[in-house]
């Protein structure tokens, strides 16, 4: 019991990590990315071949595969995205969807179909004996790593001036502009962070996840659940739907296996049908 | 004059005939629709080789028509259409393994059970924005496949369904293996289909969706029943992909899980859009382009094709779907003036 519920609460940090760049574009900045996922793939297969190949320390892994998903993120919004920032939500989900497919085609192409092996440090192996559950030590790495992050991000967001730019350019750009903030910067370098992120969380979660080329789409309606069930316009209500997502379906996979994900869909459905601005939305949304 | 226009303007006697006239030559057939019609049937006798392939491009121009119907119409966002593709496949195929082999019977009842589904869940898109509305047409085809999978004594589960075997059509055209009898039939769905949904688009209820579409808030402030209209073309768009899925069904004699995959609820997006959205031919149009570079793609880099419809996504998304169009528009402009409005 202990067990499970460690177990989901690993899971559902590690989806918030991975989710949470997408909470925010999504929900903040209004741009549906379904591509998010491309992200986390990047951290992924960074960490898994300079490890593999260059014997890079796992740990000094985890910050490049954060900078290098960053890099890609903030290229991409500069060159491609942020021209679609003002166009339809057909037109963003069509685009991004082209990218999912031409990623996981060139992942494909250039690294193979395998899945990516990364072999965690011998210091987070084993497991620990907690009230009675036994507990992964790599699982409780994940949680603290990750709650670190939350702690992080929800403080920038709510108490630095970066944080209190972002919100004003969500709120109002034009507005914005005007007072002087530098709306592109400042979105250009949210999306990095976001970006980063997932691809820490890739970098992370490829032990638990298991990383292949088609992870974008395999986890993309997972990210979708928790921005959409969070409410699209907090970074906390995300990260209660990540525990809650990430327990669930850990559970779920554990008491009944046959029902599978049915039961995870069906959740998201009905609390849409209940509350369709999410659980924890403030407002709705614009 | 078709009948179309004889119901717009019975229904809108009073208007002026300025705008009566505009509605009638919005409707009226122009010269390439004949065409196109004549080009399809033609292929039955001038590309007998490929016509496995122009079977399966009907069929998609069929499911690309029943997107089309919600998307360019009443503008609702779906990634979860395949839902009613896959139930409509299914239905079909168990219909024929239980001994009701008669294709027509199959069609009706997989019509008949998408409409269910889509009537049952088109309340459920009354709600919400956009994202609210793609989360739950997605997780509702996402459940329908974790079903099927699960149900396996039903539907063969990851093996597939199999032992689908099928009368010959109207009790006298058999399948046959070059897909004459399949390609044949397809079309003749696909036209009747294709009929109905032109005449009801161009109806007054057709109109009414548009508002609805261009501007939900003015449609209602005029009098429209905004979610009456939402909820009918939504159940009719979904009958329409069951059909499609039935057709499926019936012409390979098998069904697989991906039916309900979201890749497939992804293509037949992008088909519509490569075709163009919102005038009916879109879906045909779609579908043939769509086909014929899987064809060629395929051949060329059997299992990277994906990536190339990715960057045609994204240089079309980039270029602006609106200038393609244009450009489209341009070419055609003594015929198609009105079509797009």
């Amino acid at each position: 019991m202990v067990t499970i519920l460690f177990d989901g609460i690993a899971y559902g940090m590690l989806l918030f990590i991975l989710a949470c760049g997408l909470s925010v574009t999504l929900g903040l900045m209004n741009f549906v990315n379904l591509a998010h996922g491309a992200f986390a793939l990047a951290g992924g297969y960074i960490t898994a071949n300079l490890m593999n190949r260059l014997g890079v320390s796992f740990f000094l892994c985890l910050p490049i595969a954060f900078l290098f998903s960053a890099a890609i993120g903030v290229l991409l919004e500069r060159t491609l995205y942020h021209r679609l920032y003002d166009r339809s939500h057909l037109d963003q989900v069509l685009f991004t969807i082209g990218i999912v497919f031409m990623t996981v085609s060139a992942v494909d192409y250039v690294m193979g179909s395998g899945a990516q092996m990364i072999n965690i440090p011998d210091a987070l192996r084993g497991r620990v004996e907690f009230l009675g559950g036994s507990i992964g030590v790599y699982r409780l790495f994940i949680i603290i790593i990750c709650g670190l992050l939350t702690i992080l991000l929800q403080l920038g967001l709510v108490r630095t001036r970066f944080g209190s730019r972002l919100r004003a350019a969500v709120d109002d750009p034009r507005v914005a502009r005007g007072l002087g903030i530098n709306v592109n910067l400042v979105f250009a370098v949210t999306f990095a962070i976001g970006s980063g992120l997932a691809g820490l969380g890739g970098a992370l979660g490829a032990e638990v996840l298991g990383m292949d080329p088609t992870f974008p789409v395999k986890f993309m309606i997972y990210f979708l659940i928790v921005v959409t069930v969070g409410g699209a316009s907090s970074v906390t209500g995300a990260f209660f739907a990540s525990l809650i997502l990430g327990i669930a379906d850990v559970a779920g996979k554990y008491y009944v296996p046959k029902a599978g994900a049915f039961i995870i869909y069906a959740i998201m459905v009905l609390v849409l049908i209940w509350r369709p601005q999410g659980l924890f939305a403030r407002s709705a949304t614009r | 004059m078709t009948e179309a226009t004889m119901a717009v303007t019975t229904a809108q006697a009073p208007a002026a005939p300025a705008a009566r006239r505009l509605l009638i030559a919005s409707a009226r057939w122009r010269w390439w629709e004949f065409a196109v019609w004549i080009a399809a049937f033609a292929a039955i006798v001038l590309l007998p080789r490929q016509l496995l392939l122009l079977n399966e491009i009907a069929i998609l121009a069929l499911f690309a028509l029943s997107l089309d119907l919600i998307l360019g119409y009443a503008g609702i966002v779906s990634l979860g259409h395949a839902a009613f593709f896959g139930l409509g496949a299914y239905a079909a195929g168990l219909i024929a393994k239980f001994g009701y082999g008669d294709p027509l019977l199959g069609l009706l009842g997989a019509a008949g059970c998408a409409a269910v589904l889509g009537f049952a869940t088109s309340f459920l898109l009354l709600r919400g924005s956009d994202l609210t509305r793609l989360m739950v047409t997605l997780g509702i085809a996402l459940m329908l496949q974790e079903l099927a999978n699960r149900e396996s004594w039903l539907t063969g589960g990851a093996d597939g369904l199999q032992g689908v075997t099928m009368a010959p059509v109207l009790g006298r055209f058999d399948f046959d293996i070059f897909g004459r009898t399949a390609y044949v039939y397809s079309l003749c769905v696909l036209l009747v289909l294709f009929l109905l949904a032109r005449r009801v688009v161009h109806s007054p209820f057709g109109l009414s969706l548009r508002a609805v579409k261009l501007n939900p808030l003015r449609a209602r402030a005029v009098g429209i029943s905004v979610n009456v209209r939402l909820v009918a073309i939504y159940t009719m768009s979904a009958a329409y992909a069951g059909v499609a899925g039935a057709l499926s069904a019936q012409t390979t004699q098998y069904v697989s899980l991906d039916v309900f995959d979201f890749i497939r609820s992804a293509d037949v997006m992008l088909v519509l859009v490569l075709g163009g959205v919102g005038y009916l031919y879109g879906g045909i149009l779609g579908a043939l382009i769509f086909k014929a570079m899987q064809d060629y793609l395929s051949s060329v880099t059997a299992q990277y094709w994906q990536f190339w419809i990715g960057l045609v996504l994204v240089i079309l998304v980039l270029v602006g779907r609106d200038r393609i169009g244009a450009l489209f528009s341009r070419i055609t402009v003594p015929f198609s003036r009105g079509a797009r409005s």
